[in-house]
């Protein structure tokens, strides 16, 4: 860790004043994830602004029939709440199945979306690291890399983003909104986090100089039938090996509508939209839900400790259709 | 009708507190925060350090530049080996209790790199904050060497060590000819089994803070299973005389062997005090918790040979375990398996293979924990293929002789164990078909295997200081890493005097007490419990004859072997109702204290006589989802024999955390090595797994009576390893039992276990 300054923004005006300009500083939220990686001389921001007095804090119904969960709202506070919890299971579920009760009492939902990867390269500043080291090499790649991801890849990075709660957010097609020097905008779920292409440095498209002020649920929130699967090694206080948000709509035994993302196997929350569609029309069995874990998997590739996950995968998926189409309420 | 005992009578004669389940005498202070740990000791001008890291495994400084870090506001001074103060040059100076044979590490000698993460440089700060910054700041240069970390590379280079640590025998000579004998065995498994790096991790970070008295004299906080140990080894590093330095640690976050040797922050924290004249704290951060010390990784084969009736006829046992460059460290592994069975051909081998990593460190039942498992999980294999019950299997090959020694086990009561264990677990009920038990998508299997660890002594003293109101303190200087030290010294001298517990007070983790041996291997309650019962013994003995003396003979004619000590008073053995209280037996004799010291020593010559272990029989139940591979335990049953139980509450404690650790060991733990960096990677506690409370099903703790009176006085073996021995194989057992998969490399992680049937569905 490095010394920094710190300030407490008292207005979201006074928190971008803060961002702008600074190539260097953070906003720092429940801290969960930015302080430890200071510590560990990861990330080394020579300013923090803290952020935890910005009015962001309120859970919110849209005009369009769904929720707005405000960017300071704790994971916790999410997931218990009443509205969240009876119109998006699948999300509280999914944030829910993440760290510890401790954990989800400081995080926000700002900051789960802005939560960095896991690799054990990344955290240890004595090894090699694109992400955290642009250029110094990819030490998971032919290293240790059991966490890492099996889709959508580069040569430049493996790493998985971490977050549970994003899976479902993916699934559930949310829009991250953000506010900035040049104003306010709204980026679909999908496109808030990147590839790692050739810049895994960069993880999302929130531009440096701006901040998340909410999250938008729309108001398709799957009650009837979805779930969040998440495979790990040990029962509980684990990142995902594989998670699978699922979710279905079904009348008359076939499927009218289908969501899949999956958590653990890439640089971002793993949606496939094609698979999605090639659900719909197909009578909700195994068999359908085989071949859309095919088409998720058609082009996943292992790097040697995480080749289990590719298998691994399509037994989640399969998994979690099917526990999703049996469930009524979860 | 009272007997004059051979052996005391408070193994007869209970007296208040002995057997009892008494919570801990120390649990206040630690829920209340009361209990201050190494790292907590605040002195005024108290400086810190933080320890610099190597990034290479192999090779040499070339170069340190330490402007940097010493223009950072607050950094007091950087040091390297090239301005470090003079150290000890012999090998024997650096010797601690535990090191094995060769040539122990030493923190900033040279320019030399031998592991990954070496400690190379301590930045000196007035805060922890400018400490750590100003680490990050040294900036190193360095000349890389080739290295190997990978056992399988070099297990083909192993070679045979002596005896090179105290507690491990070499393997006995071959008995028979087990070659012959499994060629020509009706039923054989030949198997291999291979378990990973760990390490201990426990709770409290390793620390040391060493306060720089007025008159130069050092007291060190540290965090050790033997303050003595780090004692000694202080003094004998940095020369200096044994008046100059005390070291104190009355309480231990864990340690299950990572404190028993003194470990990186002691060094440079006396190092900086004194070159610095001040006091230095330093402390290891999670990562470089990683970096001295671990369980190795093995490679074991285990082949076995048997009559269809069950009967052993061949047994093969090789290991191949690492060591470090510069030390030999042992653990033998292999021999409990021809000590546990009956059989006429057999051959135990174990090597070692050097590779480029720190020197590993007994970690709970060294040895045991990683030989047994393999052994048991073979006789589950053999019992499979005899279509046997693999209890029948185990009883078939009972031994009441050890058969690598040749002489009687000085009690076993292992037959017990199962006989015990297996009836609470239900195992008559078990289908011996794999995968004949299922709970919708999840396969339900039961498992079985055995444990073994010795029973060890060691010299111990101990001091014993009644006082005239009836306040008893007891002094010796071992340690309390958890385990339970403070309440059942507690409880030995409490019922030898006949004293309520709470008028006891125990004092450990302190140099400067009556000598004890380092806390492991199970021998504290035999060695340092031992020492009480004699120094308590030597007070009741000055107390009865103070009573025989009274004036006015309120006790009659009674010799001191007439007398009773119960509830604070003399009384008659053969009419309680006839007693004085204790004050007035002291008063009346002149006395305000009793103060009396004892040495326990073994009893030598009848443990020479005997083969002295612990035994268990763990049960376990284990639901695996079909789909996922996922494993969890559902329900553990671990019957043990272990002489006799002081304290069936922290006893079962410690068997009950041998058994999670054992379920860590079966399903999670492992440290990965990046074979190229030659460095452990998930070198913190969110990647390095353990288990966590939702891993953790029912736990059911037996202790099996068991008689011994050639271990020690008391007759109690020690509890604290013998709980994680026989876990790891009854689970893997059961793993095969509910999936028909056999995995063989420890941790069993879903992926293993999804392999085996995707193999068998394809098959
Ligand atoms: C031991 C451990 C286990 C965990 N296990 C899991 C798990 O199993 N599953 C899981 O999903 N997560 C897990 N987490 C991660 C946890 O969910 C995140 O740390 C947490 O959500 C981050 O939220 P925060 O508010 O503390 O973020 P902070 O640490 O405050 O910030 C994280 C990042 O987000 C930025 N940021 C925060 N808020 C905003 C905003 N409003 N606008 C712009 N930028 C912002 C910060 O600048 C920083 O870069 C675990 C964490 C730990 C420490
Ligand atoms: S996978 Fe990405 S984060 Fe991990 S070492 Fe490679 S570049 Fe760094």
């Amino acid at each position: 860790m490095r010394a920094f300054s710190y300030s407490r923004a008292e207005s979201v005006a006074d928190a971008l004043k803060g961002v702008v300009g600074h190539g260097e500083t953070k906003v720092v939220a429940g801290g969960t994830n930015l302080l430890d990686l200071m510590k560990a001389d990861v990330m080394r921001p020579t300013r923090l602004v803290d952020i935890t007095r910005l009015p962001l804090n309120r859970i919110e119904e849209t005009a369009e029939g769904g929720l707005r969960l405000g960017a300071l709202v704790t994971n916790a506070d999410t997931a218990h709440d009443e509205r969240v919890r009876s119109r998006y299971p699948m999300l509280s579920r999914a944030i829910l199945a993440g760290a510890s009760a401790q954990l989800r009492n400081m995080a926000t939902n700002g900051g789960n979306l802005l939560q960095r990867t896991r690799c054990y390269y990344f955290y240890d500043t004595g090894t090699p690291c694109n992400k955290r080291e642009p250029g110094s090499g990819c030490g998971a790649i032919g290293g240790v890399n059991r966490i890492h991801a099996i889709l959508g890849a580069s040569e430049h990075c493996i790493a998985t983003h971490p977050s549970d709660m994003c899976v479902a957010l993916a699934a559930l097609a949310a829009e991250i909104r953000v506010t900035g020097p040049r104003g306010e905008r709204t980026i679909p779920f999908e496109a808030f986090h990147r590839l790692p292409g050739d810049a895994p440095q960069i993880d999302t498209n929130l531009a440096p100089d701006e901040i998340v002020t909410a999250i938008d649920l729309p108001a398709r929130g799957f009650a009837a039938h979805s779930t969040y699967l998440k495979v790990r090694d040990r029962q509980s206080y684990a990142f995902a090996l594989v998670s699978v948000a699922a979710a279905l709509e079904i009348e008359d035994g076939k499927v009218t509508a289908a969501r899949l993302a999956l958590g653990g196997v890439a640089h971002k929350p793993w949606r496939d939209q094609a698979a999605e569609e090639a659900l719909v029309g197909r009578p909700a069995d195994a068999g359908s839900f085989a071949v859309a874990a095919e088409a998720v998997l058609r082009d996943a590739r292992g790097f040697g400790h995480n080749d289990f996950k590719i298998d691994l995968a399509r037994r989640a998926i399969l998994r979690a259709l099917q526990d999703a189409a049996a469930s009524e309420t979860p | 009708m009272i007997a004059k005992p051979a052996i005391p009578d408070v193994l007869r004669e209970p007296g208040p507190g002995i057997g009892k389940p008494l919570s801990r005498v120390d649990g206040p202070l630690k829920v209340t925060g009361q209990a201050r740990y190494a790292a907590e000791f605040n002195v005024p001008g108290l400086v810190h350090g933080y320890i610099v890291s190597s990034t290479i495994t192999k090779g040499r400084i070339t170069r340190i530049d330490t402007a940097a870090a010493l223009r950072r506001p607050g950094v007091l001074h950087v040091f390297t080996h090239e301005n470090r103060p003079h150290v000890a040059w012999f090998d024997r100076k650096w010797k601690d209790e535990d090191a094995p044979s060769g040539s122990p590490f030493r923190p900033l000698y040279d320019d030399r790199i031998v592991h990954a993460m070496q400690p190379v440089a301590l930045v000196v700060a007035e805060t922890f904050e400018a400490a750590r910054e100003g680490a990050r700041l040294v900036q190193v240069e360095y000349e890389a060497e080739p290295h190997e970390t990978d056992l399988a590379a070099r297990r083909h280079e192993a070679f045979t060590p002596g005896k090179e640590k105290g507690g491990f025998e070499p393997p006995p000579k071959p008995r028979g000819d087990p070659d012959r004998a499994l060629a020509e065995a009706a039923v054989k498994v030949d198997v291999e089994y291979v378990q990973p790096t760990e390490h201990h991790n426990p709770m409290e970070m390793h620390g040391s803070t060493v306060v720089y008295n007025d008159d130069g004299t050092l007291t060190v906080h540290d965090k050790t299973q033997g303050a003595p140990n780090s004692h000694s080894w202080v003094c004998s590093v940095f020369g200096l005389s044994k008046s100059a330095v005390r070291v104190i640690s009355p309480f231990v976050g864990g340690a299950f062997g990572s404190g028993l040797r003194p470990q990186h922050q002691l060094f440079m924290a006396v190092m900086a005090a004194l070159q610095l004249k001040r006091s230095v704290r330093v402390e290891l951060s999670r990562p470089q918790m990683f970096t001295f010390g671990h369980r190795p990784p093995t490679i074991q084969r285990v082949a076995l040979g048997a009559a269809p009736d069950g009967t052993l006829q061949a047994m093969i046992h090789e290991a191949v375990q690492e060591s470090s460059q510069f030390e030999n460290y042992v653990e033998i592994v292999v021999n409990w398996s021809g000590q546990q069975y009956r059989c006429d051909n057999v051959r135990l081998d174990y090597k070692l293979a050097r590779l480029d990593v720190f020197t590993p460190l007994d970690m709970r039942a060294p040895g045991a924990a990683t030989g047994v498992p393999a052994i048991e999980m073979a006789m589950d294999e053999l019992a499979h293929a005899l279509r046997m019950d693999p209890v029948e299997l185990r009883l078939r090959n009972y031994t009441d002789r050890d058969p690598n020694q040749d002489k009687p086990f000085s009690s076993k009561e292992l037959r017990a164990c199962f006989a015990q264990g297996a009836e609470r677990f239900g195992w008559s009920r078990r289908n011996p078909q794999p995968r004949s038990m299922r709970e919708g998508r999840q396969l339900i299997g039961w498992g079985v295997a055995s444990g073994v660890w010795d029973a060890m002594q060691g010299q111990a003293d101990a001091r014993a200081t009644l006082g005239i109101d009836g306040h008893l303190v007891v002094a010796s200087a071992t340690a309390d890493i958890g385990t339970g030290t403070y309440t059942v010294m507690s409880q030995i001298a409490a019922g030898t005097l006949g004293l309520p517990i709470g008028n006891v007070t125990f004092k450990l983790g302190d140099s400067a007490l009556p000598m004890a041996p380092i806390e492991g291997g199970s021998w504290t309650v035999s060695s340092v419990g031992s020492a009480v019962l004699a120094a308590c013994e030597r007070v009741r003995g000055r107390l009865y004859k103070l009573a025989a003396k009274m004036e006015g003979a309120p006790l009659g004619k009674a010799k001191p072997a007439d007398m009773v000590l119960t509830d604070g008073h003399v009384a008659l053995a053969a009419d309680p109702a006839r007693r004085v209280p204790i004050a007035e037996v002291m008063r009346s004799g002149g006395v305000l204290a009793i103060e009396e010291e004892a040495r326990s020593v073994p009893y030598y010559v009848k443990r020479a006589q005997h083969t002295l272990a612990t035994h268990s029989a763990v049960f376990a139940e284990v639901r695996v989802d079909e789909d996922l591979g996922t494993v969890q335990v559902s329900r553990i049953v671990s019957a043990v024999a272990a002489g006799r139980i002081i304290n069936p509450k922290t006893a079962g404690s410690q068997v009950m955390g041998g058994v999670v650790m054992g379920i860590g060991m079966a399903l999670e733990e492992e440290t990965f090595m990046d074979h190229g960096l030659g460095r452990y990677m998930n070198h913190d506690l969110a990647e390095y797994h353990v288990p966590v409370n939702a891993d953790i099903g029912s736990i059911d703790v037996i202790f099996v009576d068991e008689h011994d009176e050639v271990v020690n006085p008391l007759g109690a073996k020690g509890v604290g390893e013998i709980g994680i021995v026989g876990v790891p194989a009854a689970i893997a057992n059961a793993v095969f039992h509910a999936t028909g998969v056999r995995v063989r490399e420890l941790p069993i992680t879903l992926d293993k276990v999804l392999a085996g049937l995707s193999r068998r569905s394809a098959a």
